[in-house]
């Protein structure tokens, strides 16, 4: 039997709804920061991916076995504690980045990491063959590198990528550990505040969500995009 | 500063201890994970629409979503539900959920690399559904896929010290409150630092080795 309208308790009526909308400004500029550290750590990542990626595979000893260095350090410790570290105890070597740049030094390095190895086995991957028939058509090992195989490659590294991008979206909650005000820290501000937890943390794993959709959206697009030269081209793969 | 072998050394059985919690709270959110995801992953294949829908949309949901933010919202949720757990239960039930949708997905590319010809002679052989999956399926389906296993066991074991956002005493916590105490940070935090170095190559090697084992067996003769 359906409650008359004045029965209904008060919660239930129109309040939360307007109170959403009253919750949704502040938690949007979290996630205007969030969004910029994504950013900046994904492009620093992606240079990082990509140099310590060719070092591994081609450079002489000395930058190969850093290059190792830096993959292996960054994927064998957690972020968290990568973070805290350049956070708490760098400062007291006298280098002091600021909570930003730490947040995106440290992801932006993280993530080149994972991607070192993405870059990796995607130039690997390429057919041998390759890289003897560009030598035969003259292309010295740069040219064959950078006009023949990477072309090839990317398209391999763009899945992989795309999931990286996710878990460095995911990541960059952990920054409000270190006093940044993105998304989490303000949906925990707003906790604290109002003590309407639910409905909060509801809809900052909803904005999370959307933002990794959006971000596995572009990266169909770009696969796409990318495919075209292999429909017309030669028959690879 | 110098890195102080001295302090390092007295604040070292400290984090020992911490590193302790930090390995029960990753075998345990692990059991939670093997378990949950080999479910959703059956529920997903043989769910039909609505349910298998439902496991899908929630493995894609969890697996897109910060697990920090999954964490607080099960420790500031739960007690509201009448449901009160402490602090390192919540952590690890968060830490199984989150990785239960990765293992999910690990379990469904081991379950499509059975062959049809598999489920067709189960089926004219009259197994039940149940008996099929138990006898027939997930035997074949789930040795191929103990390496990638072991990786997400890996990646959890990284994601622990995320329960200190939680107030669980974990080894990045028990670092924190020595450098908050003593205004040094370094050597406690290289020292966790390290901790994860060693634990997680080693962890690695082991898996390369699994890999060596079952990757053989999982490639059809």
């Amino acid at each position: 039997m359906p409650r008359p309208a004045h029965c209904v308790p008060q919660r239930w009526t129109n309040k939360p709804v307007s109170g959403l909308i009253e919750l949704l400004p502040t938690l949007l500029e979290g996630l205007r920061l969030t969004l910029q550290i994504t950013v900046v750590a994904a492009a620093l990542g992606l240079a990082c991916a990509v140099v310590a990626g060719l070092a591994r595979e081609f450079a002489p000893r000395p930058l190969n076995w850093l290059a190792a260095t830096y993959v292996e350090v960054f994927r064998g410790t957690s972020a968290l504690v990568q973070l805290f570290w350049f956070f708490f105890a760098l400062p007291l070597m006298g280098i002091n980045l600021g909570a930003f740049l730490t947040a995106v030094l440290v992801l932006g390095l993280n993530t080149g990491a994972y991607g070192a190895e993405v870059v990796r086995g995607a130039i690997g991957a390429v057919p041998r063959g390759q890289w003897e028939a560009a030598a035969s058509l003259g292309y010295g090992r740069a040219g064959t590198l950078r006009r023949v195989i990477f072309p090839q490659a990317a398209l391999a590294m763009v899945p992989p990528t795309g999931n990286l991008l996710i878990e460095l979206l995911k990541n960059t909650a952990l920054v409000s550990m270190i006093t940044l005000s993105d998304l989490t820290f303000r949906a925990q501000m707003l906790r604290a505040e109002t003590l309407r937890t639910v409905e909060i943390f509801l809809l900052v794993l909803l904005l999370y969500y959307l933002a990794a959709r959006l971000i596995t959206h572009g990266m169909g697009r770009l696969e796409r995009h990318l495919a075209r030269g292999r429909d017309h081209g030669g028959s690879l793969s | 500063m110098n890195f102080d072998w001295g302090y390092a050394l007295e604040t070292l059985p400290g984090l020992l201890s911490g590193l302790v919690i930090t390995l029960q709270a990753t075998v345990l959110g692990m059991l939670v994970a093997l378990t949950l995801g080999l479910l959703l992953a059956v529920l997903r294949h043989a769910g039909g629409r609505w349910i298998g829908g439902a496991a899908r949309h929630f493995i894609e949901f969890v697996r897109s979503t910060p697990l920090l933010i999954q964490l607080y919202f099960l420790f500031y949720v739960l007690p509201g539900l009448g449901v009160t757990l402490s602090p390192l239960v919540t952590g690890v039930l968060a830490l199984g959920v989150h990785y239960a949708a990765y293992c999910a997905e690990v379990y469904r590319a081991g379950i499509n690399s059975v062959p049809r010809g598999q489920w067709e002679a189960a089926a004219s052989l009259g197994y039940p559904a149940g008996a099929r999956w138990r006898r027939i399926i997930l035997p074949q389906a789930i040795p191929p896929v103990i390496p990638a296993l072991g990786n997400y066991l890996i990646a959890m074991f990284k994601d622990t010290p995320l329960l200190s956002a939680i107030t669980v005493m974990e080894v990045l916590q028990v670092a924190k409150i020595a450098g908050a105490e003593s205004f040094r940070y370094l050597e406690p935090l290289t020292l966790v630092g390290v901790m994860f170095l060693v634990l997680s190559l080693t962890a690695s090697r082991l898996v390369r080795r699994l890999e060596a084992r079952y990757g053989r067996q999982a490639r059809p003769a």
